[in-house]
């Protein structure tokens, strides 16, 4: 498959290079919000768009600082850019769902500070992509989170039942958990060809 | 406020060391505590660079701890921490090519480490320029620490050597798996149980 072109990108940054299994991007709102399926599946949700808004606005801001060669304000741009972003999926969120509002409590807020978000707009700025493959890869990252997330939820619900030794209870058992499902999706690495 | 009055403590340093190590034991910043400890070098280098953002953005926000408005004071944060790590970006380039290669997008992404967010809002501006400044240090340097002790046990068992420099004898056969991303969750996993293993040890001892 041509690397360059939009399909490859998406399943480049969904599977083969995940953003939180095998780039360790985004691992706050991976360990904290993975309890339950139906908040990771909302969560996913927010993080995928908040991801595609950041990414096209990141896309032209690029242009207005790469035409007046203000390099050193791209970090300060973007991250302006992606907390309102936030802000605006704030407001919607409380607007039309107070439940999912409580649920998601502040790791919502906290989206500003997750990494995948700024680590995207970076890599696309530093890959150079066009605008079609800036959005495939902002979609393929969302989808990645998600994916992700909704895996590591369903697993830690059966583990609730489950008798662990006490030693290993809570986070290390997380961390086992993730290191054994970045080891499946190292498995993928052969799609890439 | 009646919190700067009190004397400037040994603890104040050492919280970050140990008591309250920012990623053993309040896990935070752990995307870049197990990205970018592949090998030590890298870990040491962003260890030290975190150090500098934590301290200078920590000094910073106390000093301006009067004048930020209540309302805007996570944005006021959030630019000045990307103005230093604009700074240690720009300074990594300088030093050393390679090692900016190496760590790549991760020395940006210092702006969303929460350490540092969180220590500016719960600890620099509240407290007095050279608290924030000696508490910074300690909680740099224990990041700094919790890095290195995941960066030396991925590399030596990994690649068989220890900054570069071969340690293992020639007959050990390295376990990629640990310089790989899998091994980063399997490391940290694994310090985690030590720690929680200890603690519980300590307790049980308390009350025989």
């Amino acid at each position: 498959m041509d690397p360059n072109s939009p399909m490859f990108i998406f399943l480049n940054a969904f599977l083969i290079n995940n953003f939180v299994l095998a780039m360790f991007l985004g691992l706050c709102p991976f360990l904290g919000v993975s309890g339950k399926i139906k908040t990771a599946a909302n969560m996913g949700a927010a993080v995928t768009f908040v991801m595609l808004v950041s990414s096209m606005c990141a896309f032209g801001l690029n242009i207005v600082l790469a035409k007046y060669n203000l390099g050193f304000l791209r970090l300060i741009s973007y991250i302006a850019v992606i907390a309102s972003a936030v802000q605006l999926v704030e407001m919607t969120v409380k607007r039309f769902s107070p439940a999912l509002f409580r649920a998601l409590g502040i790791f919502l807020p906290l989206i500003t500070t997750n990494c995948a978000i700024l680590g995207l707009a970076l890599f696309q700025t530093a890959r150079e992509y066009t605008f079609l493959q800036s959005i495939a890869f902002a979609l393929g990252a969302g989808a990645g989170f998600t994916l992700a997330l909704l895996l590591m939820a369903g697993l830690r619900e059966k583990l609730e039942l489950a008798d662990v030794p006490d030693i290993c209870r809570d986070a290390a058992m997380s961390l086992m958990i993730a290191g054994m499902l970045s080891l499946v999706f190292m498995g993928f690495a052969g799609l890439g060809g | 406020m009646s919190e700067e009055r009190e004397a400037l403590t040994m603890d104040t340093f050492t919280q970050g060391l140990w008591k309250d190590n920012p990623v053993f034991v309040m896990m935070l910043g752990l995307c870049p505590a197990l990205a970018v400890t592949n090998t030590a070098a890298n870990a040491l280098a962003m260890g030290l660079a975190t150090t500098f953002v934590l301290i200078c953005s920590g000094l910073l926000v106390s000093l301006l701890r009067k004048v930020i408005p209540k309302q805007v004071r996570i944005a006021s944060y959030i630019i000045i921490i990307a103005t230093f790590v604009t700074m240690a970006d720009y300074g990594i380039k300088a030093i050393s090519l390679d090692l900016y290669k190496a760590l790549g997008a991760f020395i940006q992404l210092i702006v969303v480490n929460c350490i540092i967010l969180g220590r500016a809002e719960a600890y620099a501006s509240k407290n007095t320029p050279l608290r924030a400044v000696v508490n910074g240090t300690g909680m740099g340097l224990g990041f700094t620490i919790a890095l290195l002790s995941m960066g030396i046990i991925r590399e030596v068992l990994g690649s068989g050597t220890l900054f570069g420099a071969q340690v293992m004898p020639d007959r050990f056969q390295p376990w990629s798996i640990f310089v790989l991303p899998p091994g980063g969750f399997f490391v940290l996993a694994g310090w985690l149980m030590l720690f929680s293993w200890l603690r519980q040890r300590n307790t049980k001892q308390e009350v025989a």
